[in-house]
């Protein structure tokens, strides 16, 4: 498809979601734009080859498709920004709004400031997305299309699943993917630790602890199986296992 | 078949009813040598129509098969009483005696004696019960056969190697406290929030006995947990009520305890 993609806001998410479009190819990087405030944080746009500018507006009238990627708190100002820039007669835009907590409707009411026609699907992606291993689920309103939501869903494919949920599940399943990869990084950290502890070197512990959660979770996802069942699976009567699995549940893990 | 009680009590007289009731023996065929103080238990027998008697020789002498279900301590001196005797060779002995091992009972036995040990459980007492046996040195594979059938007449019994015994008497045979202060637990939780007593006691004991009965056709208890666990729903709050306080942790730690507790007091009847 050559619309222009745009990114208000090009920090960790904005970078981890482009990341994954480019490095599927699924989308010309000559055709995505990105928007920020400060030029030296966006230099990884520039050396990809996207279009970086500090005006927004700009950004918005050149683009039939933009994410927003700024914190909840600056939504306004950014929209503000654009102002000057966008009018009656600039192109329509579907924007993606990847701010956390804020309902289609919130989001509409500041985009209503533009005099353009704005349509909003909401998604929360997470940092996986960048190797092509994410999660992104999304919510919308009436006024989205079918067609709208394949457009996202063939943007995004690549960067791992992507499924459209109730808006009301979003805070609860949004926290669990989104802030899900923080939680494993500990746990990661901790097995490496681990295995250091008991003698093995600290980039072999680490390389291993990672492949072995990425492997139990495509066991899960692929064995169709309950996770209670695959853990007994695991662990032989009186053998090591059940005794870790005893430790973590003295340690209330669960 | 004819089979003898040494040590004629509860567990015993559970037994020889379920085996009445499964047909495997005739009422006729049971005998039972009771401590002579034991009234009420030679009473009991005697109404089912077995014959009752205060000496182990003759138990063993009648019967083809011989149980012996006197309380661990008095497992040897009662052996003791037959083992001279020409009937007690060639003749299969069932204990079932928590933490007397199969070593044990061959030592005090006539060495063509064959041995078997079963770990039962209380529930027996109401054709519930949860048996696992263990074969002796000299046990075969048909001994095993004749014991699982009898005990089957009062429950489950699985075969085991003799050295899971220990995790055996951990789970099954001391489960049933464990389970009762779940029970209890529930009841008491029911009270607390309204309900009467015995209200809430019924409906914790059906609970606990339906719960288990789901699992009888298969099924992983995890999944059978997240079929009742509706998203944002009263039982999340419940089951994340028990996480937080360690019920697993609780849960698996009492059968670990058991079974060292276990091997510590095996070792007074060794």
């Amino acid at each position: 498809m050559s619309f222009n993609l745009g990114f208000i806001g090009g920090g960790n998410m904005s970078t981890a979601i482009a990341r994954g479009i480019i490095k599927n190819d699924n989308h010309p990087v000559s055709k995505i734009w990105v928007s920020g405030p400060r030029l030296h944080n966006l230099q990884h746009w520039k050396d990809w080859g996207a279009n970086v500018t500090t005006n927004s507006g700009e950004l918005v009238i050149q683009c039939d498709v933009v994410f927003i990627g700024v914190k909840p708190g600056v939504l306004s100002e950014a929209i503000n920004d654009c102002l000057p820039t966008v009018t009656p007669s600039s192109k329509n835009v579907l924007f993606i709004s990847m701010l956390a907590g804020t309902p289609i409707e919130q989001v509409h009411k500041v985009l209503k400031q533009l005099p353009i026609i704005s349509n909003v699907i909401r998604i929360l992606p997470n940092i996986p997305m960048t190797v092509g291993a994410g999660s992104c689920i999304y919510a919308i309103d009436n006024s989205i299309t079918q067609e709208q939501c394949r457009l996202l869903e063939n943007l995004l494919q690549g960067c791992g699943v992507v499924e459209k949920i109730p808006e009301k599940l979003m805070d609860s399943l949004g926290v669990l993917t989104g802030c899900g990869p923080a939680f494993i990084y500990i746990v990661i950290e901790a097995l490496a630790d681990g295995a250091v502890k008991e003698g093995v070197p600290r980039a072999m512990a680490l390389r291993h602890a990672a492949q072995m959660v990425a492997g139990s979770g495509q066991m899960v996802l692929q064995s169709g199986k309950h996770p209670g069942l695959l853990k007994d699976e695991v662990c032989s009567p009186g053998g090591c296992t059940i005794c870790g699995v005893t430790a973590l549940e003295n340690g209330k893990l669960r | 078949m004819k089979i003898g009680f040494i040590g004629g009590g509860k567990l015993a007289y559970a037994l020889a009813s379920g085996f009445i009731s499964a047909g495997l023996a005739k009422a006729d065929e049971i005998t039972a040598s009771c401590h002579p103080a034991d009234l009420v238990s030679a009473e009991a027998f005697k109404k089912l129509g077995a014959t009752t008697l205060f000496e182990n020789q003759p138990v063993v002498e009648r019967s083809e098969v011989v149980i012996v279900s006197v309380k661990p301590d008095v497992v040897v001196p009662a052996l003791q009483d037959v083992k001279e005797l020409a009937a007690s060779k060639n003749k299969l002995f069932i204990s079932v005696a928590m933490g007397v091992s199969t070593g044990t009972i061959e030592k005090v036995l006539p060495k063509e004696a064959r041995v078997i040990r079963v770990m039962p459980n209380t529930p027996a007492l109401v054709n519930e019960g949860a048996a696992a046996l263990s074969r002796g040195s000299r046990a075969t594979a048909d001994d095993a056969k004749v014991a699982a059938q009898l005990f089957r007449a009062v429950g489950t019994c699985e075969e085991v190697p003799e050295y899971q015994m220990d995790a055996v008497t951990a789970l099954s045979g001391s489960g049933p406290a464990y389970v009762y202060m779940l029970i209890e637990s529930l009841a008491d939780g029911g009270v607390r929030c309204g309900l009467p007593r015995d209200l809430a006691l019924r409906l914790a004991t059906q609970t606990t006995l339906g719960s288990a009965a789901m699992l009888r056709n298969g099924g992983h208890p995890a999944a059978m947990k997240d079929n009742v666990t509706s998203p944002g729903g009263s039982t999340a709050e419940g089951t994340y009520h028990l996480e937080k306080n360690g019920f697993r942790s609780a849960v698996i730690g009492a059968v670990m305890a058991a079974t060292e507790r276990c091997k510590v007091v095996n070792k007074l009847y060794q």
